[in-house]
This record gives C-alpha cells, structure tokens and sequence, in this order.
C-alpha cells in the first residue's frame, strides 16, 4: 500500500497553490535545512523538468527558500520567504536547467556557510510527498516518513554489522536501510528508517565507533 | 485493514459502524496513535477548511496571475439577488467549493483533499450540507474520515494525481470521496455511500488534466465547481435505491487503466488540451515571457 494514513488523503494543511509545486518543494527544502542543521549562509537553488518551467506560477521558488528557513508547508510566511531569507542575511542564488531528469519536479540545493557545505536532489512525487535522491553526491532515497540515521563512514567490512548491532542492543528496529557508497573503499553513508526514535547516547555509541564520521539522525517530516 | 471499497463496506456492515468509525480505527491501528490524536488532526483539518472557505466567500480573493478569484462571491450575490434554478445545497456547495480552490490559487491555506489542485470539493460539499444537516462538530469530522476512507482506497489501487492519472485521478477522486461523505451525513448506508462513489466517478472517467500555462487555476476551479455539484448529486442518486452496474472497484479500476493509456500531454504537462488553445498559449506566453514555444 503506497498510501498509509488517512491523512495522506486528508492533508497536509499547506499554504497553495499545487501539493505537488508547492508544499512537496518546501518539504525538500526543509529536509535539505534540516540535515544542514543551522541556517545556511548561502543556498543555491536548481530547478528542473516542470519545476524549471512553472516555478513563477506555483511559487516553488519561495516554497523551496521557506523550507530553508524551517518554515512548515503550512506557514503563512511562506509567501514573504524571499525577503525574510535576505533580512536575516541568506544569499539565495536560483537558477534553471534544460537537463533531463527521471523526474519531471526535480530540486537541487546547495546549502553552505563559514563551516562546511551540504548538497541534495529532491524530487516532488504527488499530495505534497517528496523523496530525496541525492546526498552530498551519495546515491540513496529518503522519504522522512520515519525516524532516519544517517551514518557516514568508511566503506569497509563490518561496519553495518557494528552500527545494526548498537540499534539490536538497543531494541530499537529497521524498517529499510541501504548503503551509498562514491568509489570502493571510499567514504560511504548508510541511511536506516528506524521504527521509533533514538536518543543522543545511542547515537554518541555509533560515533565512538571507530571509521564512523558525522550521525545525524532525521525527524519524521 | 481494507484494501478497496468493496471490503471497506464488508467490514462496515459486519461490525455494524459506519465507514468514518471503520476508517479512524484503521489508523489507530496503523499509527499506534490514540483516537483523541487521530481527532485532534482532523479537528485541525477541519478548522482550515472552515476558514478558507470563509475567506473565500468573503474576501476580495485575486490570485497572483490574475485568472482566477471572486466566483465564489458572483455565485453567492446571485443567490441572494435572482431566483436562481439549481437548488440551494447545490449552489451552495458549488459556491463554497469555488471558494477555496480560489483561496488555493492565491496562495492561501488550504487542506489538500487529496491533492492543493481538488482541494474545493471535499470541504464545499461539507459545509454546504451541513447547512441544510445541521450536524455536529464530531459529525463534520467524520465526514472528512469516511472521505479519506474512499480517497485511500482510489489511492491505493488507482491514483490521486493529475500528473499521474489525468484530471480525473484528482478532481474525479476528491469528488467520489465527497459523495460517499454526503451520504454517510445525511443518514445513508455503506453500500449507497459505495454506490454514490461509483456515480460520482463513472461521471469524471476520461477527464484529463490539461492546466493553462500550467497554474492551477483554469480550468481547476470551475472543475471543482462541477466536482461539488456531480458529488451531491450522485449522492442523492444513491439515496434513491439508484445503483451502478458496474461495481466500484471495477470503475476504479476503469480509471486506473484511462489514466495509463492517457498521453502524457494530457496529464499536468501544460502542453495538450485547454493548456495548447490559442488562447491557453497567450495566457502562458503573458505570463512567462520567452520560454513558451509555437506562439
């Protein structure tokens, strides 16, 4: 069953006009906020397919830059995103392409600052759902429909092992987990859809583990 | 748990509950949430859909583009001024459907029921019936449970949106989702809530999603105009002991297999249908400049 709650059908309260150009950007743009983790300095915004063409008239321009400011799809300030982004000194940079993608509402948003830098693909499914793609150029799909760990690690043996076996501890279980790795023996990122959340210690244990870079754990969203 | 409305029914004639119960227990049971939870929502849901309705019956509501916004307010001072021919729920319904698919259009807030673009029917034909019900608070959220009921079944074994099935999958969806409420409100059973469904969708079969410069503007409202009036209708059409002979889940599935065969210029592209009249074009080409092609 693709659709599980009545409030899939019922829902989401957003601020129009289209669930899928609209409150389906915002959400993209507040998972990219979200795995960011504080206010960018800087976002660079790239639309593709039919959010290339309609932005302008389904206002997935402001929709994305609300996300960014961790605004909900139902915000009210979600129209007055573009000024707000400015006043509290974020420099938004939005640009097209003509680039084919498997998915005609595609987004890709750079999010970065004095500290580091995060990148995303998202892509607006319908009803206001959306999927990430893309992470930092790791290949993966993230719905946010769950509690999701993010772990970026070394690619060697035994790492889903160490970091399955903290969660079993813990009795805390996967719903769906992969793997996303750029070159072999290279950095990889391991995402897992947990069925409950964990707490900072659970986390603090991954991250004592040795070859474990950043865990982040994403909220429900 | 359901998977269609066949089973939807079943299950609501075997424990004798009416389909909202049958729905908001299915999410108990799927959310691990407690029923004042799962209430608290959709009391939330209902409160916006209460004020868009409002504002857009109200306020002086123009969308960014200029296409759309004030047909609501038309229908009701035509109410009040003329002996008007359709009756008063109907129009009604209509009115307040208009209203907050304009509401949508200005970049209001709105419920999306299932999806921004059909986001009038669901609560138009609500509060339009409960002008004439005079239900409780508790029956007006029921009436958005049993609506979900029937959207999660097209849902799950067709489709809800217009890029994925054409103008059907949407407006078509919000409007059998819609009649089957009706029905339930106004005292009905399961069974004529499915048939409703079945009238009400057999009816939008076909209809394709063809918005001009791609906004949804023209022709969503006026589309969740008749979505309102066809739900009604159909409802009393099943009230009447009128049944459908094709089963529900068979028309369902009949839209299923349209939205499939349907060509992608007709399903949210902007580039078949009313969108690629001469007149669709030169809204598109004012509008957006440069980018559009052939004009």
């Amino acid at each position: 069953m693709k659709f599980k709650s009545v409030f899939d059908i019922i829902g989401p309260i957003m601020v129009g006009p289209s669930s899928s150009h609209t409150a389906g950007a915002a959400r993209i743009g507040r998972v990219a906020r979200t795995l960011f983790g504080r206010q960018p300095e800087r976002a660079e915004i790239m639309f593709y397919g039919s959010f290339a063409k309609t932005y302008q008239g389904h206002g997935s321009d402001v929709a994305t830059v609300a996300g960014i400011l961790d605004f909900d799809t139902s915000d009210l300030r979600l129209k007055d995103s573009l000024q707000i982004a400015k006043d509290v000194g974020i420099d938004i940079n939005l640009s097209t392409s003509d680039e084919q993608r498997e998915h005609p509402n595609t987004s890709r948003i750079k999010l970065s600052d004095q500290k580091g830098s995060l990148g995303v693909v998202g892509i607006s499914i319908g009803g206001g759902k959306m999927l990430i793609t893309e992470i930092n150029g790791y290949q993966l799909t993230l719905s946010a429909s769950a509690p999701t760990l993010l772990v970026y690690h070394e690619d060697r043996f035994g790492m889903i092992a160490k970091v399955s076996e903290i969660l079993a501890k813990h009795r805390v279980n996967i719903g769906y987990m992969e793997v996303s790795r750029q070159e072999k023996g290279a950095l990889a990122l391991m995402l897992i859809e947990l069925d409950t959340g964990i707490d900072e210690s659970t986390m603090k244990e991954m991250m004592e583990l040795d070859y474990v870079g950043q865990v982040l754990l994403l909220p429900t969203m | 748990m359901f998977r269609n409305v066949k089973e939807l029914v079943e299950l609501a004639n075997t424990e004798k509950k009416p389909i909202s119960e049958i729905m908001i227990e299915a999410e108990m049971n799927f959310s691990e949430r407690s029923r004042e939870a799962i209430l608290e929502e959709m009391y939330r849901n209902l409160d916006v859909m209460e004020k868009a309705v409002q504002r857009g019956l109200t306020e002086d509501i123009r969308s960014h583009s200029g296409l759309t916004g004030g047909d609501a307010k038309k229908l009701q001072t035509y109410m009040k001024e003329k002996p008007f021919l359709s009756g008063n729920t109907l129009l009604n319904a209509v009115s307040m459907s208009v209203a907050v698919n304009e509401v949508n259009a200005a970049m209001g807030t709105i419920v999306a029921t299932p999806t921004a673009g059909a986001c009038g029917i669901v609560p138009g034909t609500l509060f339009a019936v409960s002008e004439k019900l005079n239900p409780t608070r508790e029956q007006m959220v029921n009436y958005l449970f049993t609506a979900g009921a029937i959207g999660y079944c097209i849902a799950n074994n067709a489709f809800i949106s217009g890029a994925a099935g054409g103008c059907q999958a949407e407006v078509g969806s919000a409007t059998a989702m819609a009649a089957a409420a009706i029905v339930e409100m106004a005292g009905g059973t399961p069974e004529e809530s499915s048939q409703a469904v079945a009238i009400a969708l057999k009816n939008m079969l076909g209809l394709v999603c063809d918005p001009v410069a791609g906004l949804v503007e023209v022709p969503c409202v006026k589309r969740n105009a008749m979505g309102a009036a066809i739900a009604t209708v159909a409802a009393d059409m099943a009230m009447a002991g009128i049944t459908s002979v094709i089963p529900t889940d068979e028309v369902i599935l009949a839209m299923y297999r349209i939205g499939c065969s349907m060509p992608n210029t007709l399903k949210e592209t902007a580039l078949g249908g009313l969108a690629a009249t001469d007149t669709g074009k030169q809204i598109e080409a004012k509008i957006f400049g440069v980018r559009v092609k052939g004009v």
